[in-house]
């Protein structure tokens, strides 16, 4: 019983003390099949927050999620200076739909590709739809699984405490 | 005082960490799914004598500056029915996957376990898919290595997992790619853009068959090319892979030979795919006796579409590894605001067609059969095109949204499959299909809605018929679903059985918790492009999934 309890102390003393999760340094592709590190790419130059989304062209929430985010984006931008990131989890099935899929759909994200996995690894998801908002300095500030008709109401509040706290 | 004495290694190698920790990132993940099971004679539905079976995992991560490593820890108590290894294989507890990782001077070097692919995965796809019970990681050492931007390299070498053993083969393997344009300053702005790659994937493993003398080592290589100008892309493949008798292919001693080539064009509002693929006797896998999802070193990716609604999915499509030729052919097109096939949201258009064939067998000579175990089995010239279809799919999406409160998508499919080859059921001969699904969702307000999925599949052939229905209330952080699967079509009277499922669940930032109650009918489950069986099943099933 000791053991355990000092087991779990620690590793609570560990996480308590820990800094918060910001982008691991892993190889992403790009849409034309350039090798790009993630720490480079997944960035907003104008010094304002990153909506990160895990996806994949086959998964129908993240479809309806990116399309309801794509809607909001100029109105979202405007306010809050986000920029929306894209990480495909497409395999080599799927990974060649993606360059046309996502302009079939007219979303206006840079998207990248994760072919292997290693983003959404160490970044510890395990399903898509996942995004991540990263503040200015690109820690992970929230995160969330799954998408449902209104959930982009809670990624907007987000937002705003974002910016609000900002100022 | 005794008991601090004791415990006093364990304290001190916990402070240790906790200093080390200081400035690192400590994160990770769970997944749990239980499943309570009832006997159900009707859709022939037995329970375990374990009436609760349980597959879980969890990972843990450490990163400070360049290092990290990690492991998981994983639990089947027992395997759930219809995953790979139920039958004890892989069952069990324990760390079988852990690693570390550090990189420095464009050097990137791993050691335990990892994931890998190279190219499109014709000579290696090492990687997970937890939803299938897919997990062929490779435990061994990789070297990564970019001397400068656009040249990338990466070694590997190791022993494949089996559940929570490893396979018998060891696996070497290197992969380089060139960005040409980056290795010249002159060509670095210019809009055509060209990366050309090569990979070397080699096994080994023991003969100790009494009949053959196999080769021991069995090497597959390939070349790609990717050349972009601006919207245009264009890539291909080719792989070659030496004699390797093996139980896929009946021990033959062919060579085998992949190509995949896939053109895209687009631009804001137009996507264009094609695409083609042509195999013949490709299975890699790092134990030649090996079957099903074990031990695969390479992944021959489908060149269909991945379908996801329930009755779209009924009846998938899995790549024929001893040969298949294939094209598809995609248009995606979205219909500006306001204008006149738009309408207020802009309207949206997908069209998707793929054919497969068979790749034709002639006799080596006169008085050896084709396929013959032993010998060289057949010829097949390259992307030769056989007359028997396995499968042909045409479908159509459309998605609308008509008002603040009111969207929807509507899909049409039209489906050939030959399931003398595919045998996703006991009928024998081809199965045509008509599909038709609307997916409607109405918001209530801005935070609740409700969405409903009403699926039907016509046919005359197999099971015949099927509706489904869904609807899925949601408010903030909680979902509800009711789902019903019904057979009414089936020539048999008796066997129009309804399969329902009814469910809640909760999400809360990166956890979500799903607890479901219901009938599953056997089939085949797919996911990203690879499939297992699932048994008829009926119970409880409780899932729980949690990111820190």
């Amino acid at each position: 019983m000791m053991k355990q309890l000092i087991l779990l102390l620690s590793f609570f003393t560990i996480i308590g003390t820990v800094s918060a999760q910001e982008i691991p340094s892993v190889q992403l592709k790009t849409l034309d099949q350039q090798t790009v590190q993630s720490t480079d790419v997944i960035v907003n130059e104008n010094d304002g927050p990153v909506l990160l989304c895990f996806w994949a062209t086959y998964c129908k929430p993240c479809v309806k999620e990116l399309s309801t985010y794509n809607e909001l984006y100029p109105d979202w931008e405007d306010e809050t200076g986000v920029k929306i990131i894209l990480v495909s989890i497409d395999n080599a099935r799927s990974v060649s739909r993606v360059a046309p899929f996502v302009n079939g759909k007219a979303w206006d994200f840079d998207v990248f590709i994760d072919t292997n996995s290693d983003l959404k690894r160490a970044m510890n998801v395990i399903n898509v739809p996942h995004t991540f908002l990263l503040d200015a300095e690109g820690n992970v500030v929230w995160q969330h699984t799954a998408f449902m008709d209104g959930d982009e109401e809670k990624v907007y509040e987000e937002l705003l405490k974002l910016s609000e706290s900002k100022e | 005082m005794k008991r601090i004495i004791r415990y006093l290694p364990v304290l001190l190698v916990m402070f240790s960490l906790n200093a080390f920790a200081q400035d690192g990132r400590f994160t990770g993940n769970f997944q749990g799914d239980f499943q309570y099971y009832l006997s159900d004679s009707t859709i022939n539905a037995v329970s375990p004598d374990e009436l609760l079976l349980m597959n879980s995992y969890a990972n843990f991560s450490y990163t400070k500056g360049n290092f990290s490593a990690g492991l998981r820890y994983e639990a089947y108590l027992k395997t759930l029915a219809g995953f790979p290894g139920e039958d004890g294989r892989n069952d069990g507890l324990g760390i079988p996957h852990r690693w570390a990782q550090f990189s420095s001077d464009g050097f990137d070097i791993t050691v335990g376990n990892f994931y890998e692919q190279f190219g499109n995965g014709f000579t290696l796809r090492a990687y997970e898919e937890k939803a299938l019970g897919v997990d062929n990681s490779i435990d061994g050492v990789r070297v990564k290595y970019s001397p400068i931007q656009g040249v990338n390299f990466t070694g590997i070498l190791g022993k494949q997992r089996y559940y929570f053993d490893y396979g018998p083969g060891i696996i070497r393997g290197v992969d380089g790619d060139v960005s040409i344009n980056d290795l010249f300053e002159k060509l670095q702005d210019k809009r055509f853009r060209v990366i050309v790659g090569g990979s070397f994937v080699s096994k080994f493993q023991e003969d100790n068959d009494p009949v053959y003398v196999l080769p021991e080592n069995v090497a597959t290589s390939a070349a790609r090319i990717n050349l972009s100008y601006g919207l245009l892309n264009f890539n291909s493949e080719y792989a070659y892979k030496i004699n390797d008798p093996s139980e896929d292919n009946k021990y033959i001693y062919k060579p085998g030979q992949a190509f995949l080539a896939t053109a895209t064009y687009s631009q804001r509002g137009l996507g264009l795919l094609v695409s083609t693929k042509w195999v013949d006797n490709m299975s890699f896998r790092s134990d030649r006796n090996a079957t099903l999802t074990d031990l695969n070193i390479n992944l021959l990716p489908e060149i269909t579409k991945n379908h996801t609604y329930t009755l779209a999915a009924y009846y998938p499509y899995a790549t024929q590894p001893n040969g298949e030729w294939g094209a598809q052919a995609e248009v995606m097109y979205n219909f500006k605001r306001k204008s006149k096939l738009g309408g207020k949201y802009g309207t949206n258009l997908a069209l998707n067609f793929s054919r497969v064939h068979n790749v034709p067998r002639n006799p080596i000579n006169d008085t050896i059969p084709v396929g013959a175990s032993g010998t060289l089995g057949y010829e097949s010239p390259f992307f030769s095109i056989g007359d028997e279809l396995f499968y042909q799919d045409i479908n159509l999406e459309l998605t609308k949204k008509i008002s603040k409160s009111l969207k929807f998508v509507l899909t049409y499919q039209n489906l050939t499959l030959n399931n003398d080859v595919l045998m996703q059921s006991e009928f024998h001969d081809m199965i045509h299909a008509n599909i038709a699904i609307a997916d409607v969702t109405y918001k209530f307000n801005r935070k609740t809605s409700l969405r409903g999925e009403f699926q039907g599949m016509f046919t005359d052939d197999d099971k015949g018929d099927w509706a489904m229905g869904l609807l899925e209330f949601s408010i903030p952080k909680f979902f509800f679903t009711v789902m019903d699967s019904w057979n009414y079509g089936n020539s048999n009277v008796d066997e129009r059985y309804h399969y329902y499922t009814v469910g809640l669940g909760y999400i809360s930032g990166g956890s979500r918790v799903q607890l479901s109650y219901g009938k599953q009918r056997q089939g085949v489950m797919c996911v990203g492009g690879v499939c297992r069986t699932v048994p008829a099943s009926n119970g409880l099933m409780l899932s729980i999934s949690s990111t820190f």
